[in-house]
């Protein structure tokens, strides 16, 4: 049962397409990012549910009615800005009533709601302090108490973590999402970073030139990506094009192992970095390590072999296997293997 | 400790010192002679030039309006220029460049070409008056030269751009995201207006209006050829003291007074606005 549909949601600024025929259908409660690379069409479709960019086409159904053409004060949807976009000349407490006072909640509830979103994101403290005295992650913490305290039914982010540090990111990541869990709000984030998505979302929504390439859960989307860009742009893959026909499947005149399928002609062939394994003698195929890099959990090896250059990850569990400049060979489980359709991926 | 830098500032504080301090010393030390009409500037000291300034109604009467006046001026740019600074930060780059050229219009005038274009408009055979009476709107010329009306445009009109100006570089520093928060949030436009963008350029309006105020104050030109002789202004005076009644000592005291009651005001406004606002100047 949906909760927030986009229907053939499209954008065009004069003649460049930002987006196009974007559906999606999201279910109460649920998280979902929409990730893709700058210029893809993500923030621009968020701004469309926002209600800051009136889309060309399509509708956007919320709870079943149609707020494609309300303006964005009336949607009371709540947002978070990449910027946090916080009020400088409020404090901390005011910044959070704001919403509470435009809806014209009576002071006493106000200040009780305002007490119990800042407890929500552990700012309490901090009621009285303006932005510009708070550290990157508590400004986020104020952004999200100010969204969520008008009791919104869906919660934007757009790109929120693009400002904070790797670390603090990692730790805001994890009290996003368990606040996102106990509070049960369907939220849609923008992102562009992949391991963000993944740690996040329930479902991904991974979007390439203003359109959708595919929508799945992050599992689900790296274990069977529907084509090379997925595969590529959401954690690392070998991709090789082959040529399928009857049972075998051929790339640069080798013969490599799958899983027999229907699939047949030119296609795309991708086996992960991490699915790869070094074979004693023999092996799929027989390559020269070009580089080696430790990663910390595990190594990074480019190799070099006639069908070109591999990844090969090796997690960390003591000796690594090869080192740079030795013959390897390399050999994986056809039960890894991707096959897919070249050009059947939108 | 490096000494370079008090050399290098010390042609401007040689400038600052000759050309501004040392005037304002001897205008002050002018301000206390005495005077007669029979003798000219007398030597002595003597405070009668601040207290006639003081008790004459006539000075009293000169001293309201100028400040009526600046105050009315300020109110009004700060009325027309802050709405024309948000519309500016909004335009489009090349739209922008053009309306930017049509707001400092009035600076790349002369001010007597500028004053005297004025006269053309506001006379009662003017422009402004041959249209009110073509169109029927009034059967006689309605008074602009000469009035207090008058000079109030004519100095709008020039002052408005540092108004605008100065709120414009405030206007720079505010995140478009705050007005797209708060209407997210529900505000309305006019709520984003005065609860979102208005607090967050006070400072811009600040500036802007102390500069128009104390120009609004000490203008010269305009009220001498728009007020004329019957509305006159403290410079107007100042400037009638001096090379009119020849009465030095009593156009410096007159100087001193503008200068003290100008530099009180702008401080004041200044502190009264950086307090009650604080959060918004730092």
């Amino acid at each position: 049962m949906a909760f927030l549909d986009l229907v053939g949601l499209g954008k065009t600024y004069h003649e460049l397409i930002a987006v196009a025929d974007c559906s999606l259908s999201v279910a109460k409660g649920e998280f979902i990012c929409l990730l893709g690379p700058s210029g893809c069409g993500k923030t621009t479709t968020l701004q469309m549910i926002a209600g800051f960019v009136p889309p060309t086409t399509g509708r956007i159904l919320l709870d079943g009615a149609d707020i494609t053409d309300l303006r964005a004060s009336k949607r009371g949807l709540g947002i978070v800005f990449q910027s946090y976009a916080l009020f400088p000349h409020m404090t901390v407490a005011a910044n959070v009533a704001f919403g509470l006072d435009m809806r014209r909640v009576a002071a006493k509830e106000r200040a009780d709601r305002v007490a119990e979103a800042l407890d929500l994101v552990h700012l309490g403290p901090l009621a009285d302090r303006y932005p510009r005295q708070l550290s990157g992650g508590q400004r986020q913490r104020v952004a999200l108490a100010r969204a969520l305290v008008i009791r919104p039914p869906v919660l934007l982010l757009d790109e929120p973590m693009g400002a904070l540090d790797a670390q603090l990111r990692e730790e805001m990541q994890i009290e996003l999402r368990a606040l996102q869990r106990k509070v049960g709000i369907t939220t849609i984030m923008v992102t562009h970073d992949q391991a963000e998505a993944m740690t996040l979302a329930d479902r991904v929504v991974l979007m390439n030139k203003g359109a959708i390439e595919q929508i799945a859960a992050p599992f689900e989307m790296y274990e069977y990506p529907n084509g090379r860009f997925a595969s590529t742009f959401l954690g690392k893959a070998n991709v090789f094009a082959g040529t399928a026909s009857g049972e075998t499947i051929m790339v640069g005149g080798l013969r490599l192992p799958w899983v027999a399928s229907a699939i047949q002609g030119e296609v795309d062939y991708i086996v992960r970095p991490e699915k790869l394994g070094f074979a004693r003698d023999g092996g799929i195929l027989r390559g020269r390590i070009g580089a080696r890099v430790f990663l910390g959990h595990h190594w990074l090896y480019q190799i070099d072999t006639p069908l070109g250059v591999l990844q090969l990850t090796e997690a960390n569990i003591g000796a690594c296997g090869a080192a740079e400049g030795d013959d390897v060979g390399l050999t994986w489980s056809s039960a890894h293997v991707r096959v897919i359709h070249r050009g059947a991926a939108p | 400790m490096n000494r370079t830098p008090y050399w290098l500032a010390g042609p401007g504080i040689l400038a600052a010192l000759v050309f501004v301090a040392l005037p304002l010393v001897l205008t002050m030390a002018l301000s206390f002679s005495p005077f007669s009409n029979a003798s000219g500037v007398g030597s002595g000291f003597t405070v009668t030039n601040y207290v006639q300034i003081a008790t004459d109604g006539y000075y009293l009467a000169i001293f309201r309006r100028t400040f009526e006046l600046a105050l009315l001026v300020t109110g009004i740019c700060v009325a027309i220029g802050v709405p024309e600074a948000y519309v500016l930060s909004r335009l489009s780059p090349g739209m922008r460049a053009v309306s930017l050229v049509i707001v400092l219009g009035p600076l790349l005038i002369s001010v007597i070409v500028r004053t005297l274009g004025w006269t053309i408009l506001l006379g009662n055979e003017g422009i402004i008056n041959r249209v009110l009476l073509a169109s029927g709107l009034t059967t006689e010329p309605v008074k602009l030269m000469y009035t207090f009306t008058g000079m109030t445009l004519a100095l709008v009109h020039v002052l408005v751009p540092f108004m605008v100006l100065s709120v414009w570089a405030s206007l720079q520093k505010l995140d478009p995201a705050t007005e797209q928060a708060a209407e997210s949030l529900g505000a309305s436009t006019a709520t984003v207006m005065t609860r979102i963008v208005l607090p967050q350029v006070l400072p811009g309006v600040l500036s802007g209006g102390l500069i128009v105020f104390a120009l609004a104050a000490s203008a010269f030109a305009t009220p001498a050829i728009i007020g004329g002789r019957r509305l006159k202004v403290v410079p107007t005076t100042i400037y009638d003291e001096f090379l009119g009644n020849l009465n030095w000592p009593l156009g410096a005291a007159l100087s001193l007074v503008l200068l003290v009651i100008v530099l009180a005001i702008s401080l004041g406004a200044n502190r009264y606005v950086e307090r009650r606002f604080r959060q918004v100047f730092q």
